[in-house]
This record gives C-alpha cells, structure tokens and sequence, in this order.
C-alpha cells in the first residue's frame, strides 16, 4: 500500500555497437516503422515526459500499441531498468537508486517467470523464506494465497506440470504473498486463449478487492484497460496521450489516437465543417447539420475555437438509421447477434454503423443505400493540424 | 471400388515382410540398411569391440613383449597388482589430483564465470584469454611451463625472490611436483569449462533474475538459489567429464616428470599402466591394471549420474 509518484521520467536506452552500424542499414530497407520513437545521440527514447501520481491502492492501467513504451515505464518503477531522467518516489521516498529488492515491490511477468527447480510452494514461499519469515507463518500465508486463487491442488507440482492458467495463477500468487506495497503486472493475461482471459480479468477484479494495494498494470488491450482501470493511461512512441477514468477517455478522448484507440469497434472519422454561429456550434456532413451538445458549446466557445474544417469522431454505437441524413452504401453487414454491423462507405469513408437487433426490422443487403444520423453529445472534434480534441486544447 | 485392387497389391507385399524385435520391416529396407550400418560397425568392431576384448584376454595372461611369452596365469596379474606398492600409491596419487583438480577445477571456472557473466569492460578479452591455453597442444604448453618452473631460471622463482619469498624446487621435489602440475592442468583446462558454464549462465532467461531481485534476493541469493540450481545439467556435466579427464591424465606428466617424478611423486595410474607395459614389457599386468582403472572412472561415474540425476532442470 502505497502512492507512487512519477515525475517527468524519461528513459533512453543507448545504442550498443551493433545497433549503430545496422541502424543506416534499416533506414534505407525499411523506411515504414509501426513505432516513431525519438532517436536521438545517445539513443533510442522510449520514454519521455512521463508524469503522474498514483494514489495509494489505486488501479492505474498503461495501454497502449506495442512498443509504446508501457514496459519500460513500469521495469523503471520496479528497478529493474535505470531512470535516465526524472525523478520516482515510493510512499514518497525517492526511489530512483534504490535496488529493486529494496522496493518492497512484486511483478507479475507476462511469461510468468516461475522458478523452474521449485515447487508451486517454494515458489511462492521463495520471497518469505528469504525475509526471513517464520516457517508457520509462510506456510499460513501460502496457504491462504493458493486458497484464494484455486490452486491448493498443485502446491507440490512444478510448474512445468501446469497450464498456462495456472501458472498464471501461480504467479499472482507469489506475488500476493508478500503482501508488496506496489503490484506491477505486465500484461500478465495476453499469454491464455480467449476465454481464459475473459475468467482471469474478472478473477483480477476479485482479487484486487480483497488484497487492497496499489496496482499498476500493462496492457496493449483497450478491454482489459477499460474494465481494470481506476485511471487509464494512454500512450503512444513513448509519450502519454491522456489520463483519466475510463468514462473520460472513452466519452472525451484527448486526440484522435485516443478516440481511435479506445473503443471496440473503433470510432468513425470524417471530413466534416464545424461552424460556429455566435454561441452556438453545428457540425455539418454531407448536407447534415448537428448542432453539438451545450457542454461541448460552452467548452468550445471558452476557448474561441472558430468555424473550420475538422475531423468529426462519431462512434458506431453512437450512430442511428434515419430515413434521412448521411447517405451510406452497404459493404457488408455482420450479424452479431444483440446488433447488426453495418459495414457502409459514407462521405468518401469507412464507416460501421451498429443497428440493435431489435430495429433492424429490415434484411440488409450489399450494395443498398441507407441514410444514418448522430446526436449532438456523441459528436468529437479534432482539430485537423494538431488532431486534438478542440474542447480540450 | 478403389479398396479392392489396393488389397489385392498388399497381399503380395506380405511375403518380402521381415519380423525383427517385435516389429515388421520391409525386407529390401532392413537390407538397404545393413548397408548403411557395416562400414561404421566394421570400423567400431576392429579399432574399439576387439582391442577392449583383447584387453579382457591378455589381462589373464602374462604376456610379455620382451620375452614374447604368452601363458594363461588365471587371476595372478591382479593379486599382484593389489599386492604391489607402485600400483597402490600411484593410484593414491591418481586420487589426491583428481580430486583436488575436479574440486579446484569446477569451484574456479564456475566463479570465473559469473564474473565473466556480469557487464564488465573487456569481457571479450577475458574469455579468450581463459580459453587460448585449451586450444595450445599439452605438450607445447608442457614444456613452456618446465621453464616457468625452472628453479634457476624459471620466471615464477624470480617472481617469488622479487617479493622477497623463498623460491620453490617446483617439479624437481616429492612435495611440490604433483602440486605443481595441478596448477599447470588447471591453467591448462580451466577454460574450457568456463565457456561451458558461461554458455550455461547466459542462458538463463533475464526474467528468472528480475524475478528473484523483485522477491528480494541478494547477488549471492540469487546465484545460490536460482542460478546455481539451474546450472545443474552443466555442472553434472563438467564433474563428469572431469572425473574421466583427470583419472585418464598422462601427457602433461610424463613430459614434465618423466619416469614418475622426484620418488615417483607423480606417477599416477596411467603413467603406472604405460611403464608396466613399455618400460617393463609386462603387457599382461598393464591390461590388469587397465580394466581396474576402467572399472573404477565406470563406477565413480555411474555414481555421479545417479547423485545427479533426479535434480535436473528444465528451463522453457
Ligand atoms: N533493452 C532495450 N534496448 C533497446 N531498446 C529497447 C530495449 N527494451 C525496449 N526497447 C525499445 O523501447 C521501446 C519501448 O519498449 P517497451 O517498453 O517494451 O514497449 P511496450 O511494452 O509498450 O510494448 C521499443 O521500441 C523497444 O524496441
Ligand atoms: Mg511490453
């Protein structure tokens, strides 16, 4: 149980030798990287300006695409990666020089990690045994670690003898011994098949009711971070793109890498005009005009955003068919069960629209024209030079 | 339809079938890979099936290759050996070295290792200088060390008499000959086990040391308990090999203490086996003596597998 502090950390892993003499190499051969980080003299920056207050036994969720910098940040918060710049503080101690096993922290390794010539037991015992804790007492609180996460059965196995679920299971729990002041967890889920995913989140949620500590865990999947996360931590080629509940990320995304991120299926966009008209803003589409919600008014009219062309967000569960409105072309449309997903090309885009069962009285074909609308709190403007949210920035 | 004319072609198949330990084979397969067999069989049976069963034979004669006598004598090549004072204190001397190389061996390469595991500056360096002495021939390095040793000349006496200690007669006295070719052999072999443990250490997966740094394992912590346990098929490895190595030793020794050193303080078993047959020409009692240094490197090793074996480790 602890606050954990992150102040403006930065991280740059140098170059070795080799990464110098091959780096000209790529540049020519692969000119299209899926990450941009910053390279600079002395190395790759992973991560950069990195800053944030974690309130004891709060759940901080790090999302974001892979090579984002969400590991670094957190082996930085356990030790096992050296700060470059910027400063940590633990229970408000400076923790930047202080060894990992000075931390009174535990992880949880995406590849589980478990001592392959130990037990279950010896496993999870390994940390007590080694502060030194009475014999009854490890054994009580093994015990009762495997109690809670099921796995009573297999204490004298070894965990080549285990699934993957359990391992998983055994991982948390030589990490919920210790009783830690910090829980890190490195997208300790994306190694199990999709259902065993789906019980170990929710078994997750559980757990984290009942050991009450501070949690901060990574992730690449938006579900995970939504349905985890007290806050969520959105990043992007080491830098933070937003902080904020899961309803703020989700309801006013910071910028349009947020909006695209968070969100399943991901947000539609397109070229829209937002026009003010005194106090009043609209948002006009193919001939369509919203006016937006009096919140977003207000917000927009406080920071004196003008007429312009913008890049309108609007999610596909957030649009309707109408019997006017935007003219969309059918591509496809997928039977989900509770809703139907139409797959359209509307003003020159890619667009889903999401039809709940229950109106989609009519059988949608290819290549059929369907009109839709959107509501005027539902509507996200970005600014087409910055990409950010012009309420916010 | 098309079942029956396969069937039909199965049967006549059934007679080129051969039955060998439990199992059928196709008659020309089996023949084909006989074929395959009999060079490298042919070759196993005259340079090594023969030789050792020859060994067997002549171990129970007392063949001599001076006199070219050759009488059947039962088991007399070993009451005399077990009776013979040579053969118990060379193999007393094969004992004190091996267990002291074994033991001196396996503790420095392992510790040269983990130091060599660490991200030191000039790591590469250090690792072939431990490994250029494996790569020179024994001999040649043999003869550079009788110099070193050299009590008159030899650098390491001057070495001593710069800091002021008493120099030593090295190879040339019973106490110290024995050490000193320890001290070469290690010097000598130590290398190649570094790289083996080395190899072994930077195969253990970062996580495993993350993970036992994060449960608040000191250095010495994490080798003893996560990294050493680990290590354990190399290690078995190492004593193993090193058991044979060292009850096999002959070259180093008889190069640099011919004829069993300063009052046969350094003739060891082998050394003991080569005199009995070419010094003496008592091919007889070499061959006794032979099958009993057999019987014991067998014994000693089958003893260390079993010790070993149940504590091995998979790292996935
Ligand atoms: N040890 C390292 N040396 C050099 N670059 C590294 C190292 N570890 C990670 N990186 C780089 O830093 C960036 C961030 O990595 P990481 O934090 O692992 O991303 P994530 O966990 O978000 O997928 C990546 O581009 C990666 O290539
Ligand atoms: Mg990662």
């Amino acid at each position: 149980m602890a606050s954990v502090e992150l102040k403006n950390i930065k991280k740059i892993y140098p170059f070795s030798g080799e990464d110098k003499k091959s780096k000209k190499k790529n540049k020519d051969a692969a000119p299209e990287k899926k990450v941009n980080l910053q390279i600079t003299d002395e190395g790759v920056v992973a991560v950069q300006e990195f800053s944030l207050d974690i309130a004891d036994k709060e759940f901080i969720v790090l999302v974001g695409p892979s090579g984002c910098g969400k590991s670094t940040t957190l082996r930085m918060v356990a030790g096992l990666e050296e700060i470059t710049a910027g400063e940590l503080y633990i229970d408000g101690k400076f923790m930047n020089d202080v060894a990992p096993k000075d931390r009174d922290i535990a992880m949880v390794f995406q590849n589980y990690a478990l001592y392959p010539h130990m037990t279950v037991f010896e496993n999870m015992a390994f940390s007590l045994k080694l502060q030194k804790v009475d014999k009854k007492e490890i054994e009580r609180r093994v015990r009762e670690a495997a109690e809670i996460l099921d796995i009573t059965d297999y204490l004298e196995r070894k965990p080549k003898a285990l699934s993957g679920g359990q391992r998983q299971r055994v991982a948390i729990g030589r990490a919920i011994v210790r009783d830690p002041k910090v829980m890190l967890m490195d997208e300790p889920l994306s190694n199990l098949d999709a259902k065993l995913r789906n019980e170990m989140r929710a078994e997750i949620i559980k757990l984290r009711q009942r050991i009450n500590t501070t949690f901060i865990y990574v992730t690449h999947d938006q579900t995970e971070a939504m349905t985890l996360g007290d806050r969520i931590v959105i990043m992007k080629d080491g830098f933070i793109q937003q902080i904020g509940t899961p309803q703020d990320v989700f309801n006013h995304p910071a910028n349009l890498f947020v909006a695209g991120f968070i969100g399943m299926p991901v947000m539609n966009f397109f070229d829209a005009e937002l026009i003010r008209e005194g106090d009043k803003f609209f948002v006009e589409l193919d001939g369509e005009k919203v006016e937006l919600a009096p919140d977003k008014e207000e917000r927009l009219a406080k920071r004196n955003v003008q007429s312009q062309t913008v890049t309108l967000g609007v999610r596909p569960e957030h649009t309707a068919i109408a019997d006017k409105g935007i003219e969309a072309v059918i591509d496809v449309a997928e039977m989900m069960g509770s809703s139907v997903h139409l797959h359209v090309t509307a003003a020159g885009r890619d667009v889903i629209i999401i039809v709940p069962t229950a109106d989609a009285s009519v059988d949608y074909r290819i290549g059929d024209r369907v009109h839709f609308t959107f509501g005027g709190r539902v509507a996200h403007i970005f600014s087409k030079e910055t990409d950010r949210n012009l309420e916010f920035d | 339809m098309s079942s029956v004319p396969s069937a039909q072609k199965a049967a006549p198949a059934k007679k080129n079938k051969i039955r060998l330990f439990g199992r059928e084979y196709q008659t020309n397969e089996v023949l084909v890979s006989i074929l395959f067999i009999v060079p490298t069989l042919a070759f196993m049976v005259f340079t090594f099936i023969l030789p050792v069963i020859d060994v067997v034979e002549l171990s129970f004669t007392n063949f001599n290759l001076k006199t070219r006598t050759l009488n059947y004598i039962k088991l007399d090549n070993y009451k005399y050996l077990l009776g013979e004072e040579d053969f118990w204190k060379s193999l007393l001397n094969t004992v004190k070295y091996s267990a002291m190389k074994l033991t001196l061996d396996t503790a420095l390469a392992l510790f040269l290792a983990v130091l060599l595991d660490k991200n030191i500056k000039g790591k590469k360096f250090f690792r072939s200088s431990f490994f250029a002495p494996v790569v020179v021939p024994m001999v040649a390095s043999s003869l550079i060390w009788i110099w070193f040793y050299d009590p008159n000349v030899g650098p390491f006496n001057q070495i001593l008499g710069w800091l002021g200690l008493p120099g030593s007669q090295w190879l040339y006295h019973e106490s110290s000959a024995l050490w000193s070719i320890l001290l070469f052999s290690l010097w000598k072999g130590v290398g190649y086990n570094v790289i083996l443990f080395l190899s072994g250490l930077q195969n253990i997966p970062d996580s495993y040391t993350e993970a036992a740094k994060l449960d608040g394992a000191s250095e010495w912590k994490l080798f003893w308990k996560v990294k050493f346990p680990l290590l354990r098929p190399i290690t078995s490895f190492v004593i193993m090999m090193g058991i044979i190595n060292s009850f096999k030793v002959f070259a180093e020794f008889n190069v640099m203490t011919p004829d069993g050193g300063p009052l046969g303080s350094t003739k060891l078993i082998v050394s003991y086996i080569y005199e009995l047959a070419f010094t003496n020409g008592r091919m007889g009692r070499a061959c006794a003596c032979a099958l009993m240094l057999f019987a014991l490197i067998f014994v000693l090793t089958q003893f260390q597998s079993l010790v070993g074996a149940h504590k091995t480790v998979d790292i996935d």
